[in-house]
């Protein structure tokens, strides 16, 4: 807990940070009222006059209407809902997987530590995105099948983080005192060594979740999402088979960028994390002297965060 | 341990990876519903005979992966005699199975199409890292001023960018000056000679684009940290006091030493790319292994979806191996752990 402040009180300075969390946050508001904002019902079509059909935008529809001559931005805003329950679900997924894996293989180590390694790095050299076509056109479409996947194939990296910590923070005085009185291998790996790689793990989480929501938008893309729901992948699979034609931008370009913003803030936020919880050098011998003062000055609050951490 | 030991293992893991995705290739089209002869042979009217004849022509009747009965028996090779080994055989002779839809050999389906894609990735992974290795230079260089910001912003942007929205974006803003789709002019032929490559090529430059614009922000993520790294050692401080000046310090020293995370980089980015390739050729209606498997997932053709994916994972093995070999070759430290 202590330490999530501390991480807090240098992130809020970082502008970029900043300015990530609060694109993100933008998009969970949405999702959350999504009844009361968008205009119309998603799901129902509002005229069907053949000169409906894909209008562009008017005063009444913000941002025009599709080949079925329902209102976009209303599909826009429920869209937010699914996107990012199958981010932050496959993402927690995969966190939760690599991490234990990596504690495991970092801690134990061991023929087990070896095997779980090598799975990890058989996934890790597998494609992905391949991967999970061919896994959900022979099990069928749906959301919980998606995040499933998702999740199941985005471990790897999270492993490999998480053992490597481990490898050095098992090493350190604490743990052996910790060993030395006599703690068992899971009180130490749950309440000495993972507090430690948590923050690292948050950094990380924050970043899958954007690698989730664009594998997401990927598969519906290419016509493997749920066909109950209403993605922005899915939205985009529809513009780009029936609106493309006849340059229907407000149909093509809204959910496309609904993405991207979404998943621009996650890896700026991540990012920024990153920086503050996995301090890497900061200046180099060819830097401009110039430029020393502003980075000093950018320094001083991690490295207080960095004594709390310890 | 020596570098041969270190070699061995590598190609050793290649080879286990290979035969897992072989057995799982295997398995997981075997738990698809529905019987595999009605999909070969959709009529109604085929009679009980024929229909077992096709059962044991395919080899259907056989144990899925082993025969226990006959092991009982005390025939150990016949017990082996089952659908696996019938497919592993199959697949060393470069039989890949016939399409549902197009009745053709799978094998020379992807024959005739992987050249398109390996044209477009390796167009597409050259401009990027060259683009990424340069603009991460300079981003390490010139650390903390604006110009790194707006590098460093454009990348995060492009990094959060899928690849097909990227694609209809440019398709969007090229429509008209360049063609939006397929691999040449309809009535172009190979026969046409220079007209027919030239077309060929322009048809190119919008899907190597969008591919390359998104593979590049990785490489100057990664190349920024690594430049950033090799600029604090000591022998950048050396070549300085030596009296280098900045442009012999980057291209001599850093650029060498930072280059070699890249070249790990590049083989495992590839199994990025090959998704990547899916759904850029996807958008421009490029007819190459990535369409190939958009299209088979659309029209549920598994054979083809099965042979593209094994093609796919096999060249991301190989680049994989290539890449560690390389890179102990680079850097005589290297050593397994």
């Amino acid at each position: 807990m202590q330490q999530l402040r501390e991480i807090w009180r240098t992130f809020r300075r970082r502008p970029m940070g900043i300015v990530g969390a609060l694109m993100l946050f933008s998009v969970v508001f949405v999702a959350i009222f999504a009844p009361w904002l968008a205009p119309y019902d998603p799901d129902v079509k509002i005229d069907i006059d053949p000169e409906d059909l894909l209008a562009p935008p008017d005063v009444e529809h913000l941002l025009g209407r599709d080949d079925a001559g329902k209102d976009v931005l209303s599909q826009l805003i429920y869209g937010a809902r699914v996107s990012l329950t199958v981010g932050f679900v496959a993402s927690f997924m995969s966190m939760f997987i690599g991490t234990t894996v990596g504690l495991i293989a970092g801690y134990i180590g061991g023929r087990i530590g070896n095997a779980l390694m090598r799975l990890t790095d058989f996934l890790l050299v597998i494609p992905d995105l391949p991967l999970m076509l061919v896994i959900i056109s022979i099990w069928g479409r749906g959301l919980w099948k998606i995040i499933f996947v998702i999740g199941v194939l985005g471990w790897t990296y999270n492993a490999r983080l998480v053992r490597s910590q481990v490898l050095s923070i098992k090493e350190r005085q604490f743990v052996l005192r910790a060993r030395a009185i006599g703690a068992g291998s899971l009180r130490i790996i749950l309440r000495h060594i993972f507090p430690q790689v948590l923050p690292l793990i948050l950094a990380q989480a924050v970043l899958s979740v954007s690698g989730a929501i664009i594998a997401e938008s990927s598969l519906s893309f290419l016509g493997l999402g749920d066909p109950t729901l209403v993605s922005w992948g899915m939205m985009l699979n529809f513009a780009f088979e029936r609106a493309i034609s006849r340059m229907a931008w407000w149909f093509l370009l809204p959910p496309g960028f609904a993405i991207v913003w979404v998943s621009v803030g996650l890896i700026m936020m991540g990012t920024t994390l990153e920086e503050i919880v996995n301090p890497r050098l900061r200046t180099h011998h060819l830097f401009d002297p110039r430029h020393m003062v502003a980075l000093i000055a950018g320094v001083r609050p991690r490295a207080e965060a960095e004594g709390a951490m310890e | 341990m020596q570098r041969s030991d270190y070699l061995i293992r590598r190609v050793f893991f290649a080879l286990a990876t290979l035969v897992v995705v072989i057995g799982f290739n295997f398995f997981l089209f075997r738990i698809l519903p529905g019987d595999p002869i009605k999909s070969i042979a959709r009529s109604p009217r085929l009679t009980r005979e024929a229909r077992e004849k096709l059962r044991v022509d395919f080899g259907l009747d056989k144990p899925v992966f082993f025969d226990g009965e006959r092991l009982r028996k005390g025939d150990v090779l016949g017990a082996f005699d089952t659908q696996f080994t019938a497919y592993v055989r199959a697949l060393l002779h470069g039989n890949l199975g016939i399409s549902y839809r197009s009745r053709r050999d799978v094998a020379e389906v992807l024959a005739e199409r992987v050249w398109r894609t390996v044209v477009l990735v390796a167009g597409a992974e050259t401009l990027a890292l060259l683009f990424g290795v340069v603009l991460g230079l300079v981003s390490a260089w010139r650390r903390g001023t604006r110009l790194e910001m707006t590098i460093l912003l454009w990348a995060l942007i492009s990094w959060g960018l899928p690849n097909f929205f990227l694609g209809i974006i440019l398709l969007l803003l090229a429509r008209g000056h360049l063609p939006v789709g397929g691999m040449a002019t309809p009535g172009l032929k190979p026969e046409h000679g220079l007209a027919y490559w030239a077309d060929v090529g322009r048809h190119l430059i919008l899907p190597t684009l969008t591919m390359a614009i998104v593979y590049t922000s990785s490489y100057v993520l990664i190349m920024r940290s690594s430049v950033v790294e090799v600029l604090s050692e000591d022998y950048i401080l050396t070549a300085k006091a030596k009296g280098l000046n900045t442009f012999q310090i980057l291209r001599d020293h850093a650029l060498k030493n930072a280059m070699l995370p890249m070249v790990t980089m590049v083989a495992l980015n590839l199994a990025y790319t090959v998704g990547g390739a899916i759904q850029v050729e996807t958008v421009f209606s490029w007819p190459g292994i990535g369409r190939l498997m958009y299209d088979s997932v659309q029209l549920r053709d598994y054979p083809i979806l099965q042979g593209t994916f094994l093609l796919l994972a096999l060249s991301v093995i190989v680049a994989n191996l290539l890449a560690d070999l390389l890179y102990s070759v680079l850097d005589p430290r290297v050593k397994a752990e």
